[in-house]
């Protein structure tokens, strides 16, 4: 599809106290991409997130979201097109049970209730969650919360996602089950991580942030073969990509 | 630290209990803490001399331990656990209040030891009433009744905020405390000044938390307003509970079996 | 210090539930119209942070004990009053539920004594006048630790007169109260040396958190604050004075409609306690006047002339109610067992 539907113009943010966060910031993500951000700790990776449903806004530049540039006036609109999940899932949920905190944005839109319910049931559904409906989130594991907190956010019907670090703390079957169900979702994708070789799997383009500036923005498999990118970067291959570390030893540099 | 790391288990545990389905955790939460008021209200109406005149309302907490399958032991761990308070201003009574007001044989048993079990008694029953509210009812329950009841709003919210943050800063606290633990030799206590200090960064944390959570909440519309699900249904049953209660707490405390029972006795036997 | 329900009689119980009632629902309206919908977040979390804090014990100096803090004071600086009075007012909410710390009756009294003090008096007449003038550290620390102490001294002294005025307790209020405020005086210098310690770390750390939690420094602060004193002494004067009235004419209201009702006087003439706690308080405060006692001069209760409900019980009697109230016991003990019986069916 040609149509453009995120577009990050030179994009800048200082912190309050002056430090400069993002510093010039220009990418174009289309319908259907599925996107990684990667980079070091720090690098401005969250930061840029939150310019993209507008919880943060820009020093200088701009966001487009599909038609609409980011305005205070279409903030609504933009942020129920995209669906942010957050990293640590105790912040998305902060209602008593699972239903009313899938519940809470839907309600927010003004939709009636027994459409909420719908709405509630078929995003607990996808997330394969259903049957933590009415669990309160204390007495959630680790990877039902994750998956609560994308049923919050499905709700909503974005068209984009938007993910901080969905596989943090996760155990590696939760992790390999939630990959599979990223890898369901038809929406434009955009996730930052550590996690590269879940990147790897998902997302066919990866952004590298270095201290506020794009340093590459191509191919995932381009980007992570590129090791003198990836150590500037303070990163390193996916771990699939390293070979076998017992019968395929590398030598030592 | 060890006795609130239990009460916090304690507060996961019940709320265990309260999603059992007994007949007693259906019925609707309004009519549940409604008698749990009424009963408190009748229970401390009682003169400071009452003791025969509490025992019938004993009837309230071990129908609702029963059918609600409450475990009683666990129940009266938790009573003797807040005891103290009552006991330790109650106890003043035998020592203040010499005035021997039965003689039975060589015993002269004063008032004070009377107005003293008389507080023992009315403790027992009204901290057993509110434990077995919240393990028949459940909090968010509680919270959903106190809104129906024209509690404002943002007061129920506060509790339901409180409610779910409570178990995560438990846990950051705790990794705290421990963490200070880990690095401190010879069984040294914590002075103020690190408490302090811990202290602070738990506050810190804790603001920065509350700051996510408002990001999260205006990520998905939060427009100042929160909406509830609201599922409470109010069914004859319901009334049928409130109101029965009601007639036999009123019916105990106008009427004073014990006395009704002890002359039955004593008639037969002139 | 939390005021028990087996200790309160209802009239008190009552009086400090439409008090409390009162200031809670202006402070819900006060906060309702700040619309800083940060608050709402902030306020759940800050309760659920005075619960995790109160598990860093530290130890007192010279003592060997250990304590933690109450945090209402902490609560106000932060929050402002309102929204502080109200966050305290869920704290007490929960630990009365869960914990059964306190209890429903006595929630009133206890979200006063340990919510209004903090936030509606210490607050705006001691720490604002002190950081209002100059916000340093040494400002913040000595407004702290004085509030602190007012705070509690204020509440232990209404843990003490809910306690008299009950009469479930034969405590004297002389004596009582010489112990609750020299111990409540310690308690708050304690607590108000760990309030300064922790205001301050956030005067250093993000120093605007202490600022955007205020809203006192609207220009209206003064006249609501007025205000909710105002409103505080018209139901404390209405609910205290009717009820005590009330109780005065009858002591115990609930009794008195019972000997209309019944028509016959078939309770004991309810008990001296908050009769003799009135008269002796009567004489320091003179508040109610019109009350006439026999001895209101006698501090001594053993002494003090008693008509006991009890004393005209005589053996006989006294065996039939022994008996009646195992029957009692046992018929409950019935219930239970065919409670039990049935169960299977009914589950």
């Amino acid at each position: 599809m040609s149509h453009h539907i995120v577009e990050v113009n030179d994009l800048r943010y200082n912190y309050p106290d002056g430090t400069e966060a993002i510093n010039g910031l220009s990418f174009t993500i289309k319908h259907g991409e599925s996107v990684a951000l990667v980079g070091a700790n720090g690098a401005g990776k969250s930061t840029l997130l939150l310019h993209l449903n507008g919880s943060l806004a820009p020093s200088s530049g701009s966001v487009r979201i599909g038609e609409y540039p980011l305005t205070p006036e279409t903030l609504n609109s933009v942020r129920r097109t995209v669906g942010m999940v957050f990293q640590d899932p105790d912040d998305q949920l902060f209602m008593p049970t699972v239903r009313d905190d899938v519940a809470f944005g839907p309600l927010n839109l003004g939709l009636p209730v027994n459409e909420v319910d719908e709405k509630v049931i078929t995003a607990l559904q996808t997330v394969d969650a259903l049957h933590l409906k009415n669990r309160p989130p204390y007495r959630l594991s680790g990877g039902e919360k994750r998956a609560v907190a994308i049923a919050t956010v499905l709700a909503m019907s974005p068209d984009i996602l938007v993910m901080d670090e969905p596989t943090a703390n996760l155990d590696p079957k939760t992790r390999r089950t939630l990959i599979r169900l990223l890898s369901s979702f038809t929406h434009t994708k955009i996730i930052a991580t550590h996690d590269l070789d879940m990147a790897l799997e998902l997302c066919h383009r990866t952004i590298v942030i270095h201290r506020g500036r794009i340093t590459a923005d191509g191919l995932t498999s381009d980007i992570f073969s590129n090791d003198q990118l990836l150590l500037e970067s303070h990163l390193e291959r996916p771990l699939s990509m390293q070979g076998c570390p017992i019968c395929n030893r590398k030598k030592p540099k | 630290m060890a006795k609130i790391h239990h009460a916090f288990f304690d507060v996961s545990y019940f709320e265990t209990l309260a999603g059992q389905n007994t007949p007693v955790h259906l019925v609707d939460p309004r009519a549940k803490v409604l008698t749990t008021l009424l009963f408190i209200l009748m229970v401390v109406s009682f003169d400071k001399y009452a003791i025969s005149g509490l025992l019938p309302f004993f009837v309230f907490p071990a129908v609702m331990i029963t059918i609600g399958d409450l475990p009683l032991s666990y129940l009266l761990k938790k009573l003797f656990l807040v005891a103290p308070f009552a006991f330790f201003i109650g106890i003043f009574n035998p020592f203040l209040d010499k005035q021997t007001v039965l003689q039975f044989g060589a015993f002269a048993i004063t008032g004070g030891w009377i107005s003293f079990t008389s507080i023992l008694l009315r403790f027992t029953l009204t901290v057993g009433a509110a434990l077995i509210l919240i393990a028949t009812t459940g909090f968010r329950e509680i919270c959903l009744a106190l809104e129906k009841f024209k509690i404002p709003r943002i007061f129920v919210l506060q509790l339901l905020f409180l409610y779910r943050y409570i178990f995560i800063l438990i846990e950051e606290a705790s990794r705290l405390v421990r963490a200070r633990r880990l690095r401190t030799f010879n069984g040294r206590g914590m002075t103020i000044h690190v408490a302090s200090s811990l202290i602070g960064h738990l506050l810190l944390r804790t603001i920065n938390r509350a700051r996510r959570i408002h990001l999260a909440m205006l990520c998905r519309g939060f427009d100042g307003e929160i909406r509830l699900m609201r599922d409470l249904k109010i069914q004859k049953g319901d009334y049928l509970f409130a109101g029965g209660w009601l007639l036999a707490f009123l019916i105990m405390r106008f009427i004073d079996i014990p006395a009704l029972f002890g002359d039955l006795v004593m008639g037969l036997y002139p | 210090m939390h005021m028990a329900d087996a200790l309160l009689s209802p009239a008190v119980g009552g009086t400090f539930w439409l008090v409390t009632g009162g200031v809670f629902t202006y402070s819900s309206k006060r906060v309702q119209h700040e619309i800083d919908s940060r608050k709402i977040p902030l306020m759940g979390v800050i309760g659920a942070f005075i619960f995790a804090a109160q598990m860093i014990n530290f130890t007192i100096p010279g003592t060997g004990s250990s304590g933690h803090i109450g945090g209402g004071m902490i609560l106000a600086i932060l929050l402002g009053p309102y929204a502080g009075f109200l966050t305290l007012a869920s704290i007490l909410t929960i630990q009365s539920l869960f914990f059964a710390d306190g209890g429903l009756l006595a929630l009133g009294g206890n979200i006063f004594n340990l919510g209004f003090f903090p936030c509606f008096i210490a607050y705006p007449l001691v720490y604002k006048r002190i950081t209002n003038k100059r916000t340093s550290p040494k400002s913040i620390t000595a407004a702290s630790i004085l509030s602190v102490i007012l705070a509690l001294q204020f509440g232990a002294l209404f843990v003490v007169l809910q306690t008299v005025f009950s009469g479930v307790t034969e405590l004297p209020f002389k004596s009582f109260i010489l112990v609750m405020q020299p111990i409540h005086l310690i308690i708050g210098l304690i607590e108000g040396l760990v309030t300064a310690a922790v205001v301050n770390f956030i005067f250093k750390a993000e120093p605007e958190i202490l600022q955007v939690a205020d809203p006192l420094q609207q220009n209206d602060s003064k006249r609501s604050f007025g205000k909710v004193i105002l409103l505080f002494a018209c139901i404390a004067l209405f609910a205290g004075g009717g009820l005590s009235w009330f109780a005065s004419q009858n002591p115990d209201g609930l009794e008195w409609s019972i000997a209309k009702i019944t028509g016959k006087k078939e309770l004991p003439p309810p008990e001296q306690g908050i009769h003799s706690s009135l008269a002796k308080l009567q004489e320091k405060t003179t508040l109610w006047p019109n009350y006439h006692f026999n001895e209101p001069g006698i501090y001594d209760n053993a002494q003090t002339p008693k008509a006991s409900p009890l004393s005209a019980l005589k053996t006989g009697t006294l065996l039939s109610g022994i008996i009646g109230a195992g029957l009692t016991l046992l018929s409950i003990i019935g219930i239970v067992l065919l409670l039990r019986m049935s169960k299977p069916i009914t589950s």
